[in-house]
């Protein structure tokens, strides 16, 4: 059913530090490679070694260059996945019923024998976060990797999402943000967490982390530095004779 | 948006055939026999074609009867709803004018509303699009259904009715253009509410060097260059065209010329409200001037 739950008992979701993120791009491939062979469709790719390569992710990483008042540009790097939305515009358009939100953990999901392919779920989506399949014909957006976070044939530390358990600056958080006193809800109260395009209404459940200001480079740049001053302010002997002799030219 | 050549011909050509279907069940023009069969077959085949080729963009069409389960959340849902409705009251209704010449006011009257409903329906698939500013405005749905109406009294040979409503329709249009123009920077939704990077960030690099199903779908816009000439060029096609044949006075020939430029117009006008409608997932491509 395509309409959207009153509540969920839990909001799973992702909190990104984009202080933290180098973007490496890690996640992007964990995500792919982890799709290719779990829940429904596997992510295809065309003319994958040919001139015009393409296919479909559920994770990419973007890169914006921010001018700041005072101090350099900084450049940060930007994973965008889906933000399992609590007011889901995606859901709601669905003519078949295949898009949907879970109640028991809010997770924004496709069930994929359902779905035509017509493409709507992706146009009321504004973060770009479904892809068309262009092998399946079928419509794919983050699972959550909800075949690894339930699946107790894994070690307890892998389940997690395969973008937060790959990511090597530790960037990606995964937990319930419903729950105010998780580690990703103390997370997003200590470093001001943010929503993406708010004015959009779409309430998502995943949440930013801004980059913190930068250190400021001080006129001082090294403690020696007062002990390498030139002393000879006067210079004598040789070099004083040759400082005397040129000045006269 | 990428202008898909199935949408387009779907809302061009169902538009009109469900704008004749509105006046065919008002009585206008009170035909029957064979004359009321020619104008009913035009109608359903501009209605049918029209939703057939609809279905060609979709990733999965024989699961296309999946669409009819979710009209208490989905406007496509209720379009495909309102459709079959509107072409079953209306099949009905056709068969008693032309095979028995009796017509049954009440239905004729209710196969005309759901004419009309169903291109209601059409149109809140688009105006629902927070996403997209340009579509997401009241006037769209009133410019889809003056469309149907103006291209339906046309096609039903109602002169002074397709006269009013073809310069209802170009007024709507040209005013929508305008106001569309507006509607991105209208919205409030820029890069920097998109990133949350402060008051200016800049995209500087891509997630892949390639394009993607995101950047040929809903982020490049082809054909923008001549957005400007194609406008003029739709709303002569469309309305200008038409009319003036229509003032004239009344041949076959003329009658024609209208029609077929109108429909001509129609397509390009609908090319151009894909083509230049800007979604905002374009920001983070840093696609979208703000």
């Amino acid at each position: 059913m395509t309409t959207l739950p009153e509540t969920t008992e839990r909001k799973l979701g992702l909190v990104i530090d984009l202080d933290t993120c180098v973007g490496c791009h890690a996640c992007v491939i964990a995500c792919k490679g982890w799709n290719d062979q779990g829940y429904g469709a596997p992510l295809s790719d065309q003319d994958p070694y040919g001139a015009a390569p393409s296919g479909t992710f559920l994770n990419r990483v973007h890169s914006y260059e921010v001018q700041p008042e005072t101090g350099p540009a900084q450049l940060v790097h930007f994973p965008k996945s889906c933000l399992h939305c609590d007011d889901a515009p995606c859901v709601t358009v669905c003519p078949t019923g295949a898009s949907y939100k879970r109640v028991e953990d809010g997770i924004v999901l496709v069930n994929e024998s359902d779905c035509i392919g017509c493409g709507l779920c992706a146009w009321a989506c504004p973060y770009g976060a479904r892809e068309m399949d262009a092998a399946e014909g079928v419509m794919k957006k983050c699972t959550l990797c909800v075949d690894r976070i339930y699946n107790n044939n894994l070690p307890v530390e892998d389940r997690e999402p395969a973008c937060v358990r790959t990511c090597p600056a530790g960037a990606r958080h995964f937990g319930d943000l419903a729950d105010p006193d998780s580690d990703v809800s103390k997370l997003v109260a200590d470093r001001g967490g943010m929503d993406l395009m708010p004015e959009q209404g779409t309430a998502p459940v995943n949440k930013y982390l801004p980059p913190r200001p930068k250190d400021q480079i001080e006129d001082q740049v090294d403690i020696l530095a007062p002990l390498l001053a030139p002393v000879a302010e006067d210079p004598k002997g040789f070099l004083g004779w040759l400082d005397r002799t040129l000045e006269k030219f | 948006m990428h202008p898909a050549k199935s949408v387009i011909l779907f809302t061009t050509l169902s538009g009109l055939g469900f704008g004749m279907l509105f006046w065919l069940g008002l009585g206008r023009p009170d035909v029957s026999g064979w004359v009321a069969f020619v104008f009913f077959a035009l109608a359903f085949a501009l209605a049918c074609g029209g939703l057939m080729a609809s279905t060609f963009h979709l990733g999965h069409p024989e699961r296309a009867w999946k669409a009819f389960t979710q009209w208490r959340s989905s406007w496509l849902s209720r379009e495909a709803w309102a459709a079959v409705l509107a072409l079953v009251v209306m099949g009905l209704y056709a068969t008693a004018v032309i095979f028995m010449d009796q017509r049954i006011a009440w239905l004729g009257v209710l196969g005309s509303a759901l004419s009309l409903v169903t291109v209601f329906t059409t149109s809140m698939i688009y105006t629902q699009l927070k996403t997209v500013p340009r579509w997401n405005h009241w006037l769209t749905p009133p410019h889809f259904l003056a469309y149907a109406l103006a291209g339906g009294a046309l096609m039903a040979g109602q002169v002074t009715w397709a006269i009013a409503l073809l310069a209802l329709a170009a007024a709507i249009q040209i005013a929508l253009w305008r106001l569309g123009d507006e509607a991105l920077s209208a919205s409030g939704t820029t890069l920097a509410t998109a990133t949350g990077l402060g008051p200016a960030p800049r995209a500087f690099e891509p997630p892949h060097t390639g394009s993607n199903y995101l950047t040929r779908e809903m982020v490049f816009v082809v054909g923008r260059k001549h957005a400007a000439k194609l406008r003029v060029i739709a709303a002569i096609l469309a309305f200008g065209v038409p009319i003036l044949a229509l003032a004239l006075p009344f041949s076959h020939l003329l009658a024609a010329i209208a029609v077929l430029s109108h429909l001509t117009g129609v397509l390009v006008a609908r090319w151009l409200f894909f083509a230049q409608a800007e979604h905002v997932v374009g920001l983070y491509y840093g696609k979208r001037a703000a």
